[in-house]
């Protein structure tokens, strides 16, 4: 019983994460829209923004090469209330990063998930979402 | 049995229905909404007063109309669940992009055929006719301002109402603007396409991004704002790339509801562009927010914008990837 109801709220917690509707200057028209990838790397930049904030890092690709992914974030503004800051990110740290990869096959998405060295993941589940469904 | 699966699935529900990305809308921290005063008994409006900081009441997404000015949403919401409907296997439209999570609504402005060949010349990047950020044309990603309507019509979000006996001043958070209404009694400018004020001090005929703003009190709760004298087509009407032109006439009323609320309605009235004139806005609800609270500044840096078009926006296209 308990393994069932901590299952579900699993799926329902995730169901909540990656049902986080995003509000960006774009839409959907660049994304592989229901995909998810998670890759860990290491902070290269954290740019702070408006209309977008993004985060480059690296992390080994299937071929030991490096590749240099890009997830774009809404504006500074906007993710505020999500646990973000200018500060959140160090360059040289290792995060582990879940997003929506864009359709054309290079390493960019936009970010729906990040756990941080400490193991804190964002944008904080508690937080009022910064989004709207538009 | 019947209570195994009873028990986690109220608890999975709960988790859906109590999470706030469930309810969806924004909340700045410090503003109150609507959800915020459940209960509340309304105190009568003051009269002939608009002055204070607004929010939009349903939470700060309310006003941001990201697919397209709120009346005339250039996509078709499902009318139960309030979510833009999906297709599958969308079809492209014309500007040789599917948009899967946007279908085209049953309704359209009127356009004319100068409206509409303009409008396909846009290629904005929220709508039913959205493109990646590598191929788009809006003006507002190049920094560009966005100018009036565009700014009640997209990203409207908290604004600051100063009102003298001369005119109202509003201040937006988006890209950090403001602009004037003139209450003096003076005239709006007779030939839209050579703007200039009849005052005595009045300058030169200008067009202006922003416009040429009157206002006046229709009764002691409704004031009605009626703005001319733009430039042509170097600004949208929404963020899904209707077009305006120089001979637009846009029509606001702010209704005073009571002390909390204002009701903000847009009529966009522009013979170039559209066969009748249209609602774009049908009273948006706007809630007045304490004396201390803060408006958050929103600007956009082009030297930022160039940054992020290096790096993301202009790797975005399906072909060749070029920045824009």
């Amino acid at each position: 019983m308990r393994n069932r109801l901590a299952w579900t709220l699993g799926v329902g917690l995730g169901l909540v994460i990656v049902s986080v509707p995003v509000l960006a200057h774009h839409g959907a028209a660049q994304f592989d829209v229901g995909k998810r990838v998670t890759v860990t790397g290491t902070v290269t930049e954290w740019f702070w923004s408006n209309p977008h904030c993004f985060l480059r890092f690296d992390a080994a690709g299937e071929n030991g090469q490096v590749v240099h992914w890009v997830a774009e974030l809404q504006s500074g503004p906007n993710i505020l209330p999500l646990g973000y800051s200018r500060q959140t990110f160090k360059v040289g740290s290792q995060v582990t990063v879940t997003l929506e990869p864009v359709k054309n096959g290079r390493p960019l998405g936009r970010l729906l998930r990040v756990v941080l060295p400490d193991g804190t993941a964002l944008p904080l589940a508690a937080s009022p979402a910064a989004n709207n469904p538009q | 049995m019947t209570k195994r699966f009873l028990v986690p699935a109220v608890a999975l529900v709960g988790v859906l229905v109590c999470s706030p990305v469930a309810h969806a809308q924004a909340r700045l921290p410090g503003a109150r909404y609507d959800a915020d005063a459940k209960g509340e008994k309304p105190r009568p409006a003051p009269r002939r007063d608009l002055s204070g900081t607004w929010e939009p009441a349903s939470g700060a997404g309310g006003g941001i109309q990201g697919k397209g000015a709120q009346a005339m949403d250039s996509c078709r919401k499902d009318p139960r669940t309030g979510r833009y409907a999906v297709q599958e296997n969308p079809p492209l439209t014309d500007t040789g992009y599917a948009t899967v999570d946007c279908l085209k609504p049953e309704i359209e402005p009127p356009y004319t055929p100068l409206g509409l060949q303009t409008m396909r010349a846009h290629k904005p990047v929220e709508g039913y006719r959205m493109v990646p950020d590598a191929v788009n044309n809006d003006p507002i990603l190049a920094c560009d301002p966005g100018g009036f309507p565009r700014v009640l019509l997209h990203n409207f979000r908290t604004s600051e109402i100063l009102q003298t006996p001369a005119h109202m001043v509003v201040l937006y958070k988006f890209q950090k603007r403001w602009r004037t209404i003139w209450t003096d009694g003076r005239e709006l400018p007779k030939d839209p396409q050579l703007p200039a004020w009849t005052t005595p001090d009045g300058l030169p005929p200008e067009p202006r991004w922003w416009g040429y703003s009157v206002g006046r009190w229709a009764d002691d709760y409704t004031f009605v704002a009626r703005t001319n004298g733009f430039h042509d087509d170097r600004t949208w009407l929404d963020n899904a790339g209707l077009p305006q032109s120089d001979a637009m006439e846009v029509e606001e009323t702010y209704h005073r509801v009571d002390a909390e609320h204002v009701e903000l309605s847009v009529k966009i009235t522009d013979p170039k562009m559209y066969t009748r004139p249209w609602v774009a806005l049908d009273r948006l609800s706007l809630r007045l927010q304490s004396p201390s609270f803060d408006i958050q500044e929103m600007e956009c840096s082009p030297s930022d914008q160039k940054h992020y078009y290096e790096f993301f926006g202009g790797l975005t296209g399906t072909d060749t990837g070029g920045a824009r």
